[in-house]
């Protein structure tokens, strides 16, 4: 499923927003499309999922409903990090194809600030060197001499989604892909 | 402007399925020989406006199916046409054709063209008057002595002269043939200024009353083909009114205007007599109909089961009391705003009583909500009497169903399904339960059996009752059948209810003879699941002679369950409390353990496999010491398991929430809730945790299978 979801990538990014909500995580700023976000709200803690992987931290109750959280920290293959004052969740609302609204939660270092980037400026990721698998990632922007890395937010959303997911095998291909 | 019509289409397929069931269950209420008028209305109009519906929206072949269908019906209703069981058979495998062509429809994907035209075929052969052909046969070698005689449309194009034709001739050479009644149709004949002589305007309709092959007929017409319109019909002794006039409408795709030169059937011939039939009846009931269009009654619409439907029909009723309920609900809330503009701590008081009323007012608001998807089990009980009627001619039994307690409501995701189950245990009391009528007579009972449906509410359940006053169980022969599969140990002596339990196992058949009825041994095991998926439970009681009652118990609704929360590790779970049988302090010396891989709990004489909450859910923590620990024992496809969990905490019901809505499926888990203190709790699937185990478990090294039980 996620082969079709995925295939926006950069073509679509012009008739997507422009206007991207940047986050630290890992000592490096990512962006993504505001349009995506619904919300930003405070960590707490989330109720285990058994037989999940590490990076899915569990559940929260957000108003009535049942929201997963995710590490995107463990998810890109870091570091874990004490979640400190600064720990934010990041809440994405995402449409699949099929129609259905999904929301979910991403826990980042601190949130950064909103920029205005035209499709213009935006460069086609790197095929390789990156530190997290280039199929994430829409594209690079440099604002104010800072390069921020622009993600795919319905890719994200997408592979989380996926049935039966191997963990372990995911894990092994992104520290491949981190080396 | 255009509109984009498709948008009606659910719409146009929701009432058509409801037309159709109506349909159907006025057909089985239809008695044979004096009918109910008001019945074959209610049966018409329901034909009529799937027929309508059908037109608007040009789906062609579902428009020319249900106007034979509709034809035949008018007939009966205006008294032409006696309604004979027959024909009554024919309209119900009709309106079962009917629901495939819809369904192909909607789905879009094609329907069965042999099966079609077969439905087709009968349709049109029953209203032509001659009884219907056997399904199979080929209809090359339909009996040619049903024709007594042509009818013939013989109207030439008007330059039928230049072609050097004669009609004179042909007219000649026709009543060669035998006797022939000649009528001539001179309407087109114009003024005589504007007359030319070269110029043919006239047309004949001619009755040949000899037995003469069609062919024949056609041969003399065989010059004039394309310079005519010839259209030859069978005249059929049954059938003395019928008169030929056009033939469009039914026999769409063949071609009327020119004479068949390979020799068809007898039967396709009477389908053009039919199509002529429905084109006269059709300009005779345009006024009737238009005063009847959109008069349809809105019954209630039967679950088809076939298709699942993806929006439901509330009840007014129902609605208006929401629109109560959130009414008194914003009163409340604005009352508590207006209190906390200028609140002191002297309305503390009237703070608690507010909040009580915002309390009550929300729980009146859940309960209506709920009670918009609990439907009435009639939705699933409607099936049954088409169901018994085809069943017990086709086993030759006499069978009375009685149906009870249809306005019991239960929730709609529960009765989708019930239904494939509740199926099964009808056709088993038809084939297995009930006797035949003189095996009845012969014990003193009356020739024709009872079969009863019924269903009623007891505390939060639905109970719905199968029971019928056949010969009940064999209580001998399931005891031998279980001692030759092995079920059940030689020297056993299980009780009656565990007797009658075995039936239930996979694969277990008592009946002699296997029929395409049933008798197979499978199904009995997988209504038992299908159930217990619904967290149910399914009984039998049986006095031999007397009958058999299966009693289903299920939940009124998916969406709300008692669980019992239990502590695993850091975090709190729930078990359904359905699963669970009993919880247990452990007695350290009943715990085996079988090659240190896995550990067995002896509990009276049983022996159940252990399995280890914290392990089996990720728990970071240590392993817990079985000692510390409470066994919770549930019970999965008839098997007991012992779950270690740390802790019981207490028992609740909770509003189950769907992991998959934001996330996806998780193995182990059946769902999420929320805790009266807003955390999230897991709802554990027990019988996906034990199949984790014994999927762990085959990962194990070196285990034979024996000892891995699980």
């Amino acid at each position: 499923m996620s082969a079709q979801m995925v295939t926006s990538g950069l073509g679509s990014s012009a008739v997507l927003g422009e206007q991207f909500l940047t986050f630290i995580l890992n000592d490096e700023e990512y962006g993504i499309d505001i349009l995506r976000v619904q919300e930003i709200k405070g960590w707490e803690p989330a109720t285990i999922i058994p037989n999940t992987p590490a990076y899915v931290l569990g559940v929260i109750n957000l108003r009535g409903a049942i929201m997963p959280v995710i590490d995107l920290r463990l998810r890109f293959g870091f570091e874990a990090a004490e979640y400190s004052a600064t720990t934010v969740v990041i809440v994405l609302r995402i449409k699949n194809p099929e129609g259905l609204e999904r929301t979910m939660g991403f826990v980042v270092d601190g949130v950064s600030d909103v920029y205005n980037i035209p499709a213009g400026q935006l460069q086609p990721p790197p095929e390789f060197g990156g530190s997290i698998r280039t199929d994430y990632v829409k594209g690079l922007a440099m604002v104010e001499e800072k390069m921020v890395i622009l993600l795919d937010a319905d890719h994200l959303v997408a592979t989380d989604m996926e049935l039966g997911e191997p963990p372990e095998a995911e894990a092994s291909t992104e520290s491949a892909l981190a080396e | 402007m255009s509109v984009d019509i498709s948008q009606f289409h659910q719409v146009y397929f929701e009432e058509s399925f409801e037309g159709l069931a109506a349909m159907e269950s006025g057909l089985l209420g239809l008695s044979i020989g004096e009918p109910d008028s008001e019945t074959i209305n209610t049966i018409f109009r329901a034909a009529h406006s799937i027929k309508g519906g059908a037109g608007t929206f040009g789906f062609k072949t579902v428009t020319d199916f249900t106007h034979i269908m509709e034809t035949l019906l008018d007939e009966m209703r205006s008294g032409q046409r006696m309604v004979t069981s027959d024909a009554v058979d024919l309209l119900l495998l009709s309106a079962d054709q009917l629901g495939r062509l819809l369904v192909a429809t909607r789905d879009k994907h094609d329907y069965d063209q042999d099966e079609f035209s077969t439905a087709l075929h009968n349709l049109q052969t029953m209203l032509a008057g001659a009884p219907p052909e056997p399904e199979v046969a080929e209809v090359v070698d339909a009996p040619a002595q049903t024709a007594t005689g042509w009818r013939v449309k013989f109207a030439p194009q008007p330059h039928l002269f230049m072609t050097g034709n004669d009609p004179a001739r042909l007219l000649r050479e026709l009543a060669a043939l035998g006797p022939c009644m000649v009528t001539c149709d001179s309407s087109k004949v114009p003024a005589f200024g504007e007359f030319e002589a070269e110029t043919c305007y006239l047309a004949w309709q001619i009755e040949l009353n000899a037995a003469v092959p069609e062919s024949a007929v056609q041969e003399v017409f065989e010059w004039v083909d394309n310079d005519a319109e010839i259209v030859i019909n069978p005249i059929l002794p049954a059938v003395p009114e019928v008169k030929a006039e056009k033939a469009s409408v039914a026999s769409a795709d063949e071609k009327p205007s020119a004479a068949r030169t390979e020799a068809p059937a007898i039967a396709e011939g009477a389908s053009d007599a039919n199509g002529a039939q429905a084109g006269s009846d059709d300009r005779r009931q345009t006024d009737r109909r238009q005063t009847e269009r959109r008069s349809v009654e809105r019954r209630e619409p039967a679950g088809t089961g076939a298709a699942a439907a993806t929006s439901i029909r509330v009840d007014v009723e129902k609605v208006d009391g929401l629109i109560n309920f959130i009414g008194q609900l914003v009163i409340t809330q604005s009352m508590l705003m207006a209190m906390s503009e200028n609140f002191s701590l002297d309305d503390v008081e009237k703070l608690r009583e507010g909040l009580a009323q915002l309390e009550r007012n929300t729980r009146d608001l859940q309960e209506n909500i709920m009670s918009i998807r609990m439907m009435p089990i009639s939705f699933s009980f409607n099936r049954f009497p088409r169901l018994v009627r085809d069943l017990s001619s086709k086993l030759g039994k006499e069978v009375q169903l009685r149906l009870l307690g249809e306005n019991t409501e239960l929730d709609k995701t529960v009765m989708e399904k019930i239904g494939d189950p509740l199926v099964h245990l009808v056709r088993n009391a038809l084939d297995h339960g009930l006797e035949t009528p003189d095996v009845r007579v012969a014990s003193g009972k009356p020739a024709s059996g009872t079969l009863t449906l019924n269903a009623y509410h007891e505390g939060g359940n639905i109970v719905i009752e199968i029971s019928d006053d056949g010969a009940g169980l064999n209580r001998q022969r399931i005891l031998d059948k279980a001692r030759e599969k092995g079920i059940c140990g030689p020297t056993e002596n299980p009780t009656d209810a565990q007797i009658y339990d075995y039936i239930f196992a996979a694969g277990f058949s008592t009946a002699a003879v296997v029929s395409d009825v049933s008798g197979r041994g499978v199904g009995m095991d997988v209504v038992r699941r299908n159930i217990k998926d619904l967290g149910g439970t399914v009984a039998v009681h049986s006095q031999p002679g007397v009958g058999a009652v299966f009693r289903i118990r299920l939940p009124l609704t998916l969406a709300i369950l008692d669980g019992q929360l239990v502590r695993v590790g850091a975090s709190v779970y729930i078990v359904p409390l359905i699963a669970i049988i009993e919880s247990l302090q452990i007695d350290p010396n009943a715990v085996e353990s079988i090659s240190n891989q896995s550990e067995i709990y002896r509990l009276r004489e049983e022996y159940l496999p252990v399995i280890r909450l914290r392990e089996m859910l990720g728990s970071t923590q240590a392993p817990a010491r079985l000692e510390d620990g409470l066994l919770v024992v549930v019970e999965v496809d008839g098997r007991k398991f012992a779950l270690l969990v740390d802790e019981l905490l207490g028992q609740q019901q909770v509003v189950v929430k769907s992991l998959q809505t934001n996330f996806r499926r998780v193995a182990g888990v059946s769902g999420a809730t929320i805790l009266g203190d807003g955390a999230v709790a897991m709802i554990l699937d027990v019988g996906g945790i034990v199949r984790l185990c014994r999927e762990r478990a085959a990962d194990l090294p070196l285990l034979p299978p024996t000892a891995r039980v699980a």
